[in-house]
């Protein structure tokens, strides 16, 4: 914690506790109390959006793992009675389903607040990293999620990214047979799916408190990425953050139940409303959405153990990037050059997101041919996400290192205070500005 | 800070009616309190018995396969069922002890159907802890459970030991002179 | 990694239906215009026991429906829902039409498989007594079980209808192999039984079912002309049911959980403007 705890035990009841266990103060420096930026915007309230959807999941999960059985023969039919005979199991299965895409929607959001806002640099490299541990785990989770419905798309994307293994050298076939407990995805390795995707969102809310935690030791960064120096800088937490949060979860859930309750399958795949069937495979092998980026890097790739370690290694950039930015300024609201390239960045992912769900020799331009380069068509979806996953991997290793010592940033504020003192007109804003409107 | 109670903040304005400042937090405060409590009841309700569950609630038995002085169990609801084919004898040792001391006092009559003394339609589970009594077995030629020796009757009553009450008596109807539904 | 994408596709074609790709190809589902579209949409509830019928006395024959059971069409929301009977168990109706069923039991002295009428609470049997057997009856291709089939397939109800409709006699120069159709609206790839221009491959693929509905072929009882288009949409909108029996329940929750959260949206962001109004920021 940064500071002194300012708790003071009202009741004789939560001083005794306090000397004996102090839980109450431990609440009270972390959600009451806790000094916070005066400037945060809204792409700051998905942390607490975030803690939401781990909660809907776990909750939710938990529901469903009353009605669920693990076996090959029984599991598309045990999901189907949660839909049509359990109580409100609909409900509750909707929320899980549609709540994983909730849940990666705000996390790449978190992330991109991040990645704007130099979050990720010193002191909060700890905080960063932990948070990339906890994109793993759900990555983890929601692909082996996937795999219990055990339809069509659950079963043949399960076999896929099970093969990915494969591809390492000598021990690659073992460990994919170590991961099956058999020759092919069968009942023992939706078994251990099963397991295992119960076991992990504990272990993800596990490293959510040391994310808290590391948060709590450095303490927010802001907008203005300028370090917090005086108390006018600050607010306590509640009541001001937990009301803006409230207000940004109210707004998340409108729109999260607007899938739950009114298009619940659209984020999903038709196909995996067919039972598995290890004969027979779809014609169109997408996983989803949310893995679809890194689905496209795998393929741009030709090679499979290539493709296999492109595919980690856009994962593994994320945990080094504190150590390739050199910037000294943590905001690119004042690296305009920065800026630019980061925006490029996000268009990057989505292209690859959009590559990732389309045959590689798909054309982008309908209808045009134009010349084969090496193995496709230029005009192909292969060749696109090529250029994209150039762009993602120069961004972490040419771009940032770069450009930190090349670039002219503009003047930073002297403090987070600095520039509302001097602009006394832009005090209160409205709900949907944007963060550049923002304190 | 000393403005963590929106209520104690010193900061707000002049001529502002703070009761109407608490209004709005207290009404936010309300509906998210309510949302949770809505929401409260699909998870708790979910645990409730699902449609294909209630669905088999009840079961049809053809009574001929039953011969005088015996008893089958049969499932129902996930518990044994009892369905006794009483003799004579045994009917009359039942309305013997109609009017003796009963623990949970019942006449032999209520506990069947009019005219359908023979049959006696039974929930298999001892009233004591829910273990399974054993046909013919006890003091009284009834029911003697295991568990912790509670003795039953020919009309399932209890005589002896810890059971509070009578071998439960389900809904049940004739459909026709050989068959039975139950539930 | 591709080329195994690649063959798995050209082996699944023939049951797989699937978005468009390169190497298959379809004509987009025709545009219908549905009662249960939209956050309010409701089932007709005519139209569902058109359906019912339509299945009953065409589908049913080769598709099975394990999923569904007599009582659910009894339920709220179902074809036969009778607000009487709030336990579809015992709604007269749903019994009628399950008696009429013969369904698979064990005989409890024997132990012999017999034949009873069928009870609320069963299942609606399957046409075959297991897969073998349904692709024996059906020249090998297996009919897919209905009870999922409306959001198995992209496209839901109109993908459906415009199957049922959209059968077509093919240009001579497409060679339609023995006991398959051709229909547009199929996803499948024929460029290997067209002896034209290979520019002019007609889209969409080969399917073993026959034209399964013609005009005059259910008699509604409600009096409705018994169109092939009337049938087709009717059955569409029945499988849309049973794939989905929930949807009522769901939107009608829906409904009142998004006033709920806009309200509770609008006093969190005046609890919000109000505490915030003093701080600059």
């Amino acid at each position: 914690m940064s500071g002194h705890s300012t708790y003071e035990p009202k009741s004789g009841v939560e001083k005794w506790l306090d000397t004996r266990l102090p839980i109450v103060r431990l609440a009270y420096d972390s959600l009451v109390d806790f000094p916070t930026p005066k400037n945060l915007n809204y792409w700051y309230t998905f942390g607490g959006i975030l803690a939401l959807c781990l909660g809907i999941q776990i909750v939710t999960g938990i529901v469903l793992a009353m009605h669920y059985v693990p076996h090959v023969d029984m599991a598309f039919n045990s999901v189907e009675r949660i839909m049509r005979d359990v109580n409100y199991g609909w409900l509750v299965r909707y929320m899980h389903a549609n709540g994983a895409s909730m849940f990666f929607i705000a996390v790449y959001v978190h992330m991109f607040r991040g990645l704007y806002y130099g979050s990720y640099k010193a002191p909060r490299e700890v905080l960063w990293i932990l948070g990339c541990v906890i994109y793993l785990l759900m990555m983890a989770t929601a692909f082996m999620g996937y795999v219990l419905p055990w339809g069509q798309m659950s079963f043949h994307g399960a076999v896929v990214i099970t093969n990915l293994f494969g591809a390492l050298p000598i021990v690659g076939q073992s460990i994919t047979t170590w991961l099956w407990g058999g020759f092919a995805v069968d009942d023992p390795t939706l078994n251990r799916f099963f397991s295992l995707h119960y076991l992990l969102p504990f272990m993800i809310a596990g490293v959510v408190i040391l994310h808290i935690w590391a948060l709590h030791v450095v303490g927010n960064n802001n907008p203005t990425g300028v370090s917090v120096q005086s108390k006018e800088d600050t607010v306590p937490f509640h009541p001001y953050y937990t009301v803006k949060d409230g207000f940004a979860i109210s707004v998340f859930l409108l729109m999260f139940a607007a899938f739950v309750f009114f298009n619940p399958n659209a984020l999903g795949d038709a196909v995996n409303y067919v039972p598995a069937n290890p004969l027979v495979t779809p014609a169109h092998i997408v996983p989803e959405w949310y893995f679809l980026p890194f689905y496209a890097i795998l393929r741009a790739v030709p090679d499979k153990l290539m493709g296999v370690l492109m595919m980690f290694g856009a994962i593994a950039m994320l945990f080094i990037l504190p150590w390739l930015d050199t910037s000294k300024v943590r905001s690119m609201r004042y690296r305009p050059t920065a800026k630019l390239y980061f925006f490029i960045f996000v268009l990057a992912c989505l292209v690859l997101g959009f590559c990732g769900g389309k045959l590689p020799d798909a054309h982008v331009i309908p209808g045009l041919t134009t010349f084969q380069l090496l193995d496709a068509d230029l005009n192909s979806m292969v060749w696109l996400s090529r250029f994209a996953a150039a762009y993602y991997f120069s961004y972490f290793l040419i771009i940032l290192p770069v450009l930190g010592l090349t670039e002219v940033p503009l003047a930073q504020p002297l403090s987070i205070s600095a520039p509302v003192l001097s602009h006394p007109a832009k005090a209160p804003v409205g709900a949907a500005a944007s963060p550049e409107k923002r304190g | 800070m000393a403005d963590t109670v929106v209520g104690a903040n010193p900061e707000h304005a002049a001529g502002e009616d703070p009761n109407r400042r608490d209004f709005i937090h207290i009404a936010a405060g309300v509906a998210a309190v309510g949302a949770v409590a809505g929401l409260a009841w699909p998870f708790i309700d979910q645990m409730n018995p699902a449609g294909d569950t209630l669905a088999l609630a009840s079961v049809e038995f053809d009574l001929t396969k039953v011969e005088a002085g015996q008893s089958v169990t049969i499932k129902w609801r996930g518990k044994p069922l009892f369905i006794r084919h009483r003799t004579g004898a045994e009917i009359a040792s039942a309305i013997k002890d109609d009017h003796a001391a009963l623990r949970d006092p019942q006449t032999d009559e209520v506990r069947h159907k009019p005219g359908k003394a023979e049959w006696l339609i039974l929930v298999g589970t001892c009233t004591h802890l829910g273990c399974v009594p054993t046909f013919g077995g006890g003091d009284y030629g009834g029911w003697f459970c295991p568990c912790h020796g509670s003795h039953y009757d020919t009309s399932g009553r209890i005589r002896k030991g810890p059971a509070p009450k009578n071998l439960a008596v389900p809904d049940y109807a004739f459909l026709s002179d050989t068959k039975v539904k139950v539930g | 990694m591709l080329r195994k994408v690649y063959v798995f596709a050209a082996l699944g074609l023939a049951l797989m239906a699937a978005p468009a790709l390169a190497v298959t190809t379809q004509v987009e589902p025709k545009e219908i215009h549905w009662s249960f579209e939209g956050p309010v949409g409701k089932f007709d509830r005519g139209q569902l026991q058109r359906g019912y019928k339509v299945y009953r006395e065409v589908c049913s024959s080769c598709h099975s429906m394990n999923l569904v059971s007599f009582r659910n069409l009894g339920q709220k929301g179902g074809p036969f829902y009778d607000a009487e009977y709030p336990n579809p168990n015992d709604n007269p109706y749903v019994k009628s039409i399950a008696k009429d069923y013969q369904v698979n039991d064990i005989d409890s002295e024997t132990g012999d498989v017999v034949q009873r009428p069928g009870t609320s609470a069963d299942r609606f049997p399957n046409p075959y007594p297991n897969e073998p057997a349904a692709r024996a009856g059906n020249g090998g291709a297996l009919p897919p079980d209905m009870s999922t089939l409306s959001k198995a397939r992209e496209g839901g109800s109109a993908y459906i209808y415009s199957i049922l409709t959209g059968y077509k006699t093919p240009s001579a120069n497409l060679k339609v192999p023995p006991g398959k159709y051709y229909n547009p609206y199929m996803p499948g790839d024929v460029s290997g039984f067209w002896s034209g221009d290979m520019k002019d491959v007609p889209e969409g693929g080969f399917i073993a079912m026959p034209p399964p509905l013609v005009a005059g072929k259910v008699t509604f009882d409600d009096g409705t002309p018994s169109t092939l288009e009337q049938q087709a949409s009717d059955v569409a909108v029945f499988l849309a049911w049973a794939s989905e029996p929930k949807m009522e329940e769901r939107k009608a929750f829906g409904v009142g959980a998004m006033i709920y959260l806009l309200i509770f949206s609008v006093l969190l962001y005046v609890s919000y403007r109000r505490i915030w109004r003093n701080i600059a920021h």
